[in-house]
């Protein structure tokens, strides 16, 4: 007989939009228990291929049957650091569990029968945490004399940062903002990743003695040129993703027009939802549109939502989506909580204008319908818009969520460091290695937008090389 | 990031202006002038830009000089020299190009004279004639006014209440200096009004004409958005693109704007917060 997903539990959607709480709760051991055994442990583990780090998950899972979570914590950190982290954010449903044998076939992303991994992996994660198991450190006195610049400390610097420190190398990140974390913390509201684990992980690199330096703009404050005549042996460049894109319509700098990493940095980031106990302030309007379908979108339309709700506004907080629902590159879970929480979609829209009132604040958004076409670059079919089917609707806040293109701060002033048309730092895809001798970069910042486990996949990638760098270096 | 020194260079009423100077001996090393740090007073402050003034190399030390308007800069006004800021970064922003125009005109309004004083300095250093016009309300409120005096060839200084130098707005003189002469280029840094009075009055003399854009941020790395500015119909940033942009570009209707949008809020907190 065929066994049922087990469902994760989760706040109640008419409780959770009220806080910024944890939506998920997570596995307790029975669900766990009885979600690994619904593992097939196939002879050929199609699931791995579908990782970005390669996890073992057919071995971690198998650990879990057994009980022995020490274990299947251990397998899942041979690759990948931060299970806690990835549990949670990660887009299972277009990764691992897509190719799940268990998964239906022919859909853009994992039915529900595949098996949850992504639960599992936080499962252990969390057993990890709350355990205090530790990596051993392979602490190697060849690599104990090298420093390394860590810059950014963002989903790919902490990951390289703790691959370099656990070989014994001094490593120092250095942040340009006051918090580190990058977009985990600016980004990702607490309610998807709270902010104890995030603090856990980055509290235990401390702890392996990597250090952390806020408030530092490397290429501003020091070139890199000059953190190497300072005794840094080798950078890894996590910059991260930076400027937010605009639509290029007319009205978007109307007041209350925000990009999503402004929306999100003063919620997140400056605790503006706290305002006025925490200065920062940032506005909430009666009807909130947001553009765009990915997870900084649904993050957004839920942060709104949520304020509107602790503001005492009826909650109208909307997706303008140029296609509809099955191309929402989100991941579904995310869809299907903005759905509970009370979020409406309008798919098969394309703006056009803000209209703004006297003062300067928007009031009415102005767009086309669409029709989707032909298939474009992407695989995904374009949205036509339709002419002559233009519509307003009221919109007293925006929120533009259509991507980003590369952080500009360091690139910009180091002329050495080669970088394509598009600004991200162009690298040799074996070692991740920058134009630059020493220099390797990973994250957002080469090739552009990418998931957390992509970004740590690049900086594990970054690491190893750097490991042999070094170690070519030191005879 | 501790203050080393404080000084009140006016304090009247809904004017007071301070001047600090912070240990950060990396900013301080790389700092040209033009370019802005970001600092936060505390954890849960704001983050807020500010143009740094002055440097000192030997001490490690930069100096700012802000004018108590919103809470965060009552807060900061509040410290005292012993005290450490809770964050600072930088710098930030484009430096001004310091090239010899061979003559230039550097207007200063209120708080914004603080601004123009590296810049006059660096511009007097390349060889230009440097002429600066400073205009207050009122002679009280003038700010550094003998460094200036020093740091400029020709001098001018307006009020609008005529307590002191010429009475009227900065653009008058500015004006009559154009008619007679002619100008490599002209700075401007004070209340957008202001700057956009320069704006207007140079634009039939064909002369170019820079100015530094306060508008609002929050990170000041270009990751945010919230400083940007239509110039020349095309959105930029005030904290990468910027703070200087062509005068003659720059959307100041949409700025003033965009500058208003807490206004509401900042009302609210500076009644809960400072008695």
């Amino acid at each position: 007989m065929k066994k049922e997903p087990i469902k994760v539990k989760e706040l109640a959607a008419a409780k959770r939009v009220n806080s910024f709480d944890e939506v998920v709760s997570g596995y307790i051991e029975e669900e766990a228990l009885a979600e690994a055994a619904r593992c097939l442990q196939c002879k050929n583990p199609v699931c791995i291929s579908g990782c970005p780090v390669g996890i073992d998950i057919k071995k971690f899972i198998y650990h879990i049957t057994k009980k022995d979570y020490k274990a299947a914590y251990f397998t899942i950190r041979e690759k990948n650091d931060f299970p806690s982290i990835c549990g949670r954010v990660c887009p299972a449903e277009y990764q691992c569990r897509k190719a799940c044998v268990l998964s239906k076939k022919g859909l853009p992303f994992a039915s529900a029968e595949s098996i949850n991994i992504h639960f599992l992996e936080r499962f252990s994660g969390d057993y990890g945490m709350k355990n205090d198991l530790e990596i051993s450190s392979q602490k190697n006195d060849k690599f104990s004399k090298f420093k390394v610049a860590v810059v950014g400390s963002g989903p790919a610097g902490i990951c390289c940062a703790g691959e370099l420190a656990r070989s014994g190398i001094k490593v120092v990140v250095f942040e340009s903002l006051h918090k580190t974390g990058g977009v985990l913390r600016y980004g990702i509201p607490s309610f998807r990743l709270p902010r104890d684990i995030l603090d856990f992980e980055i509290d235990y690199l401390k702890k392996m003695g990597v250090e952390f330096i806020p408030n530092f703009i490397v290429g501003k404050a020091k070139t890199l040129d000059e953190l190497s005549s300072e005794g840094y042996s080798a950078v890894f460049l996590g910059l991260g993703a930076g400027i937010p894109s605009f639509l290029g319509i007319k009205g978007e700098n109307l007041c209350n027009v925000y990009s999503a990493n402004e929306f999100l940095t003063r919620v997140n980031l400056m605790s503006a939802y706290k305002f006025p106990e925490f200065h920062t302030p940032v506005n909430i309007g009666k009807h909130v549109v947001v553009i765009g379908g990915g997870n900084t979108a649904m993050d957004a339309v839920r942060v709104a939502l949520r304020l509107q709700k602790m503001n005492g506004i009826e909650p109208d907080a909307s997706i303008f989506y140029r296609r509809t629902e099955n191309e929402l590159p989100a991941r579904r879970l995310e869809i299907e909580h903005a759905k509970e929480e009370g979020v409406n979609f309008k798919f098969l829209v394309k703006p056009e204008e803000f209209i703004g009132d006297e003062k300067g604040f928007v009031k009415k958004i102005r767009c086309l319908k669409c029709e989707l076409g032909e298939p474009d670059e992407s695989g995904r079919r374009r949205p036509v818009p339709v002419k002559g089917s233009d519509f307003e609707a009221d919109c007293d806040m925006a929120v533009i969520a259509t991507g980003l293109k590369a952080n500009q701060l360091l690139t910009k002033v180091t002329p050495d460091l080669k970088i394509d048309k598009y600004g991200d730092v162009v690298v040799n895809p074996e070692t991740m290695e920058t134009s630059i001798r020493g220099v390797f970069a990973g994250g957002d910042i080469v090739g552009g937008e990418g998931t957390v486990i992509e970004a740590m996949g690049m900086a594990k990638k970054a690491s190893q090389a750097m490991l042999k760098y070094l170690s070519e270096k030191s005879i | 990031m501790k203050i080393v020194k404080k000084e009140i260079l006016t304090d009247n009423p809904g004017a007071k202006v301070s001047r600090m100077e912070v240990v950060s001996p990396d900013i301080a090393e790389k700092v040209k002038p033009g370019q802005f740090v970001v600092l936060m007073v505390s954890p849960e402050g704001e983050r807020i830009p500010l143009t740094v003034v002055d440097t000192n190399r030997q001490k490690g030390t930069i100096s700012l000089i802000f004018q108590e308007a919103g809470l965060t800069t009552k807060l900061l006004g509040r410290l005292k020299e012993g005290d450490s800021l809770y964050a600072l970064a930088g710098p930030l922003g484009h430096p001004t190009e310091i090239k010899n125009y061979d003559k230039v005109i550097l207007v200063g309004g209120g708080v914004g004279i603080a601004e123009i004083y590296p810049v006059a300095r660096a511009f007097k250093q390349a060889g230009n004639q440097v002429t600066t016009i400073l205009g207050a309300r009122t002679k009280e409120l003038l700010i550094l006014e003998e460094e200036l005096k020093a740091a400029s060839d020709k001098f001018y200084i307006t009020t609008d209440d005529g307590s002191y130098g010429k009475k009227g707005f900065t653009t008058d003189v500015l004006s009559e200096l154009l008619k007679e002469d002619k100008y490599g280029l002209v700075y401007a840094v004070g209340p957008i009004p202001m700057m956009q009075k320069v704006a207007q009055a140079t634009q039939n003399f064909k002369v170019k004409t820079i100015v530094s854009l306060n508008a609002l941020m929050v990170d000041a790395t270009g990751m945010c958005g919230c400083c940007r500015v239509d110039v020349g119909g095309e959105t930029k940033f005030s904290c990468v693109d910027g703070p200087e942009f062509d005068a003659s570009l720059v959307d100041w209707d949409g700025l003033i704007k965009r500058n208003r949008i807490y206004m509401d809020k900042e009302k609210h907190i500076c009644n809960l917060t400072i008695k």
